[in-house]
């Protein structure tokens, strides 16, 4: 008895556990990723070298996942989740598809890049799912039906003008995301405080702030269009310009700058891809688009 | 002594967070922009939708027409980037636009019990875009409900909040999951 109530408390404590995980995202090592054993070494490789092909000469990124199940999430869910951290296709041109196969959930996805919603549009993206796949998948052919759906999406991608491969990808300007006008009005205060120490070896300190924060408030009453925010501009400026050098003469003031262009040079910008002969995800984006079916 | 200055004066800007408010917050419009933009995509698709099933099923008119009428309310709220600044109108959005994702979950569930429509070619890429639609609209959501929270989580945590008050930022609106209608109607048994 006593191991009865052991075991129904093992088992509910098996179920407890197994309904709260969420399916981990496995690491993209290659273009055909099976974590169910279903295909042959030869079969996934023969795959892999296809996709391989085809990214080499049209630049666009199609990868294949098979895997268990994805519960407790529903296949869109954890679509966009793998979609999101091995970010196929290349950055800016979001060229990736994700073909993801969950066996025993009997479910697929087709998962689509932003870049080939125009191609492979959902209701593209769902007759190759609906049409193309599933008669195979129904029979129990996986291999072919998984080859078969590579294919199509491979002709259906090879319609699309893409940018040629191989050459730096155009990318989008992604720095700082200040708007125009806070990025010039940054900029105009730093320029106005180094105008002050300059200004100050004529005109001594007080009447160079004044006249440095006299000239910030007047910008800034014309951009943001408020005399109260101008005033409270003007007041920050003319307080900071007193307290700028506030210890040292007026002598020394070129080498402050040359202490500031040092210590910008230093973080530099860490080059985002690998880069590498390793096989991963170009960088692209993806936004929910491409189309589910079951079997 | 003054480069010491300068260096305190960077800090500051930087270090009171200035930036960050400036980098969230336009990460979050980008987010609602794109849901706003999702959300036209199924505004735009409802039409031919509803005209493709009426042809197969126009006795389902009580269904229909609350397509159309839930869509005719979306319609005339004004979508605006600046919805997520207004709390109020910002619920408002959210309800109608539940509303009518609502009505689409009714009629495509009477949908089922139509096999004519259901292999209508026409029809199967229409539902394929609106399942693609809705797809895109939970993505986009939730990337825009990630990026309001670092947002407001930068609003009211020290020193960072200091900054906020500084130049009266608000804490933003946060997009709900929709409330889940369990008396929606089952699909009827197929026949």
């Amino acid at each position: 008895m006593k191991t009865l109530w052991w075991r129904i408390f093992l088992l509910a404590l098996l179920l407890c556990g197994t309904a709260q995980a969420e399916v981990d995202v496995p690491p993209l090592k290659q273009r055909v990723t099976d974590l169910t054993s279903t295909l042959n070494a030869a079969q996934t490789q023969a795959l892999d070298a296809r996709l391989a092909a085809f990214e080499s000469g049209k630049g666009a990124q199609i990868v294949v996942l098979m895997l268990p199940t994805t519960q407790p999430e529903a296949i869109e869910q954890f679509g966009i989740r793998v979609a999101d951290a091995w970010k196929l296709g290349r950055k800016g041109v979001d060229d990736g598809v994700l073909l993801l196969i969950a066996k025993d959930d009997r479910k697929l996805r087709i998962e689509v890049g932003y870049g080939l919603e125009g191609a492979l549009n959902d209701a593209t993206a769902k007759r190759i799912v609906a049409e193309i796949i599933t008669p195979y998948f129904k029979r129990g052919e996986f291999y072919s039906g998984i080859d078969a759906g590579v294919t199509a999406i491979i002709k259906v991608v090879e319609g699309e003008e893409l940018p040629a491969p191989m050459q730096p990808s155009t990318t989008r300007s992604s720095g700082s995301d200040m708007s125009s006008l806070q990025t010039l009005f940054a900029a105009g205060i730093f320029i106005f405080m180094l105008g002050n120490l300059i200004l100050r070896q004529f005109l001594g300190r007080l009447p160079s702030g004044l006249v440095v924060a006299g000239l910030i408030g007047g910008v800034a009453w014309v951009l943001l269009a408020s005399l109260v925010w101008a005033g409270l501009c003007a007041l920050f400026v003319f307080v900071f310009s007193l307290l700028f050098g506030a210890g040292g003469g007026g002598g020394s003031s070129m080498s402050g700058y040359s202490g500031w262009g040092g210590g910008n040079a230093g973080g530099g910008w860490g080059s985002g891809s690998s880069g590498g002969g390793d096989f991963g995800g170009g960088g692209g984006g993806f936004g929910g688009g491409g189309a589910s079916g079951d079997w | 002594m003054r480069a010491l200055w300068i260096l305190m004066v960077t800090v500051l800007l930087s270090g009171c967070g200035y930036n960050d408010f400036q980098t969230n917050d336009e990460q979050v419009k980008a987010d609602w922009a794109e849901v706003l933009n999702q959300y036209q995509r199924r505004f735009d698709l409802i039409p031919n939708l509803v005209n493709t099933v009426k042809g197969y099923a126009a006795q389902e008119k009580d269904v229909l027409i609350g397509v159309t009428e839930a869509r005719a309310k979306v319609g005339s709220i004004q979508a605006t980037p600046a919805l997520i600044n207004d709390a109020q109108a910002f619920a408002k959005f959210q309800a109608v636009q539940g509303e009518l994702t609502s009505a689409l979950n009714k009629l495509m569930m009477v949908t089922e019990n139509y096999p004519q429509l259901k292999s209508d070619a026409i029809f199967r890429d229409l539902q394929a875009q609106l399942e693609g639609t809705e797809n895109r609209i939970t993505v986009a959501r939730n990337r825009y409900i990630k990026s309001v929270q670092a947002y407001n989580v930068l609003a009211r945590s020290f020193p960072t909040n200091l900054t906020a008050m500084m130049f009266s930022y608000q804490v933003k609106a946060v997009s709900k999951a929709p409330a889940v209608d369990f008396a929606a109607p089952k699909a009827a048994p197929a026949k």
